[in-house]
């Protein structure tokens, strides 16, 4: 497991990092996420000392990283695998070459690493591309065998700096689900740097926000997208942008607050306010193992907002009239965000 | 044909240019060893305190930096002169192979030195980084990491060396170094002789051609 404590990194004058604190234990995956220019590619290079934070902590095993000598820390670092933008592969090593060197760097015997190697390439999927050359292999397959290498001696921490970025979405998919399999049967603690909600939805623990160097919002996924109305939430979880504006009349934004609800809710919703609901937009996925939703609906008749409001409730969904003007700038940019990822 | 006053005849022409072309090769054979062995080691020192390199050292980066600008700077029959007084002080005379050994390598060194940090620099950050984070030492980077992915443009650098060499070893044939620069000015010049002129010139055309050609070929096999 991984601790972070009041990491701090500046250049000169200009501060990167402020101050972060998070932690990941053992079988979980932490997601970073903040737009580019947040300082998440520094925070990742500082987890694994390829830069020195200027002040903080980084404890790895209950053992400070910033505290070792270089001697010591080559060592401490073989504890923290890393997975690399675009893998990071070795042009002109082989897949099985590629995942072998850091065994090399170890004085491992050539049988036993042979052995390592292979089977760290079957846990991948890439046995049968073994000695083919990065050039030959796609970008997901490239990046399973970045993964193999990172995890070649046997890490209790996994930093993977966007993983899935440049990647279609089946492929994102596919190492994602390689990524949940590692923690579940693995028990390394992930860390996920990325800028993509849906890899966030799709596979982390929890999450982390990180803008203009400082962590703006955390917590496990399943709780930021259902007991909150931040930014953050929104852009884990949005409305799916429809025709109808948002402060047209009798239009109310919902918001799966339990994880119980009924799924069943819309008919008898529809039943106790004797009117009907129509589903303008809307989102229900299951997140981190929990149901999570958030939808745009109109209700066909006027009817007291309070009665509204106590109706959903009951039913463990927080209903809220029309959305303001700035809420609806963030809602479209996490849409775009959804887009463009 | 056009006819030459005083050209060698044809037939006599092998026998000048085949000792001037082992001379020749002889020159830049030597200097190359030089040139990878100095060269080689300060590239490495050139992109390893640079702020992207191993061991980050602004003022040393800044130092080799300028040391290697210095010995490019200078138009080559200049440098020549310039270090008539050191060459004299190594091998000894200042004429013949020997003598122009010293100055084709004070030349070839920081011409060699800049092309392999910039073949290491060419490498994408990742992928330098890779040895790092799997926790190599300094040492175990540059051997398996850096010198492997800069290979092919190391070997491109090292075709190109070799043809500046070649270049510069027929301007030293100025001091009486021999080679074929020596004939070309003695023979073809002075002179006046036309065959051995045109022969040098032909035989330099080809073998600048041959040179580059086979680099092409290694680096492309060298690149997967």
């Amino acid at each position: 497991m991984i601790e972070v404590s009041a990491l701090t990194k500046r250049y000169g004058s200009l501060t990167v990092l402020d101050g972060i604190d998070f932690s990941v234990e053992a079988g979980e995956i932490a997601a970073v996420v903040g737009p580019s220019g947040a300082g998440k590619s520094t925070l990742a290079r500082c987890i694994n000392l390829l830069e020195q934070p200027t002040s903080g902590s980084i404890l790895v095993n209950g053992q400070d990283l910033t505290s070792l000598s270089r001697g010591e820390l080559r060592t401490a670092r073989r504890a923290i695998g890393t997975v690399f933008q675009s893998a990071g592969l070795l042009a002109r090593l082989t897949a099985a070459e590629n995942v072998a060197l850091p065994l090399r760097y170890l004085n491992m015997p050539h049988e036993g690493r042979v052995q390592r190697v292979r089977d760290l390439l079957d846990r991948v999927g890439m046995l049968h591309r073994a000695s083919h050359y990065p050039a030959q292999l796609s970008g997901g397959q490239q990046q399973r065998i970045g993964l193999a290498r990172g995890l070649a001696l046997k890490p209790s921490v996994l930093l993977a700096d966007e993983p899935t970025s440049g990647l279609d979405p089946q492929t994102t998919a596919s190492i994602l689900a390689l990524l949940a399999e590692l923690r579940d049967e693995l028990r390394v603690a992930v860390v996920l740097i990325t800028h993509e909600m849906d890899v966030v939805r799709c596979v982390a623990d929890s999450v982390a926000q990180l803008d203009h160097g400082r962590i703006v919002e955390q917590g496990r996924v399943a709780d930021v997208v259902r007991a909150s109305d931040s930014p953050l939430s929104r852009a884990l979880l949005p409305v799916p942008p429809s025709a109808e504006p948002t402060d047209a009349p009798n239009v109310w934004q919902l918001r799966y607050e339990r994880t119980d609800v009924d799924p069943a809710w819309l008919t008898s919703a529809s039943r106790e306010l004797d009117a009907d609901i129509e589903v303008l937009a809307g989102l229900i996925e299951t997140v981190g193992g929990e149901t999570a939703g958030r939808l745009k609906v109109r209700i066909e008749r006027a009817l007291p907002p309070a009665r509204i409001e106590q109706a959903f409730a009951a039913r463990g969904i927080r209903a809220t009239r029309s959305a303001t003007p700035e809420e609806e700038v963030d809602i479209a940019a996490s849409a775009l965000v959804r887009s463009a990822a | 044909m056009i006819a030459f006053a005083t050209a060698t005849p044809w037939s006599g022409v092998p026998s000048l240019l085949l000792p001037a072309l082992g001379q020749t090769a002889a020159m830049v054979g030597i200097v190359m060893s030089i040139v990878i062995a100095l060269g080689l080691p300060l590239g490495l020192l050139i992109f390893n305190t640079s702020p992207r390199g191993l061991a980050p050292h602004q003022s040393l980066h800044a130092s080799v930096s300028w040391i290697a600008n210095l010995g490019r700077s200078l138009p080559f029959l200049v440098l020549m002169a310039t270090v008539i007084p050191f060459t004299q002080l190594v091998v000894g005379t200042t004429i013949g192979i020997k003598a122009a050994i010293i100055p084709m390598s004070l030349a070839g060194i920081p011409f060699f030195a800049r092309l392999v940090e910039n073949a290491i620099r060419e490498i994408p950050r990742a992928r330098l980084d890779v040895g790092i984070a799997s926790g190599a030492s300094r040492l175990q980077v540059i051997r398996t990491i850096q010198l492997v992915e800069a290979l092919p443009g190391i070997v491109a650098g090292l075709a190109l060396n070799i043809v500046a060499m070649i270049e510069y070893s027929a301007i030293a044939g100025a001091i009486g170094a021999g080679g074929l620069g020596y004939l070309a000015v003695n023979y073809g010049y002075e002179q006046f002789d036309g065959h051995i002129m045109i022969s040098c010139i032909v035989v330099l055309v080809l073998i600048v051609q041959f040179v580059q050609f086979s680099g092409d070929r290694i680096v492309r096999s060298l690149i997967h």
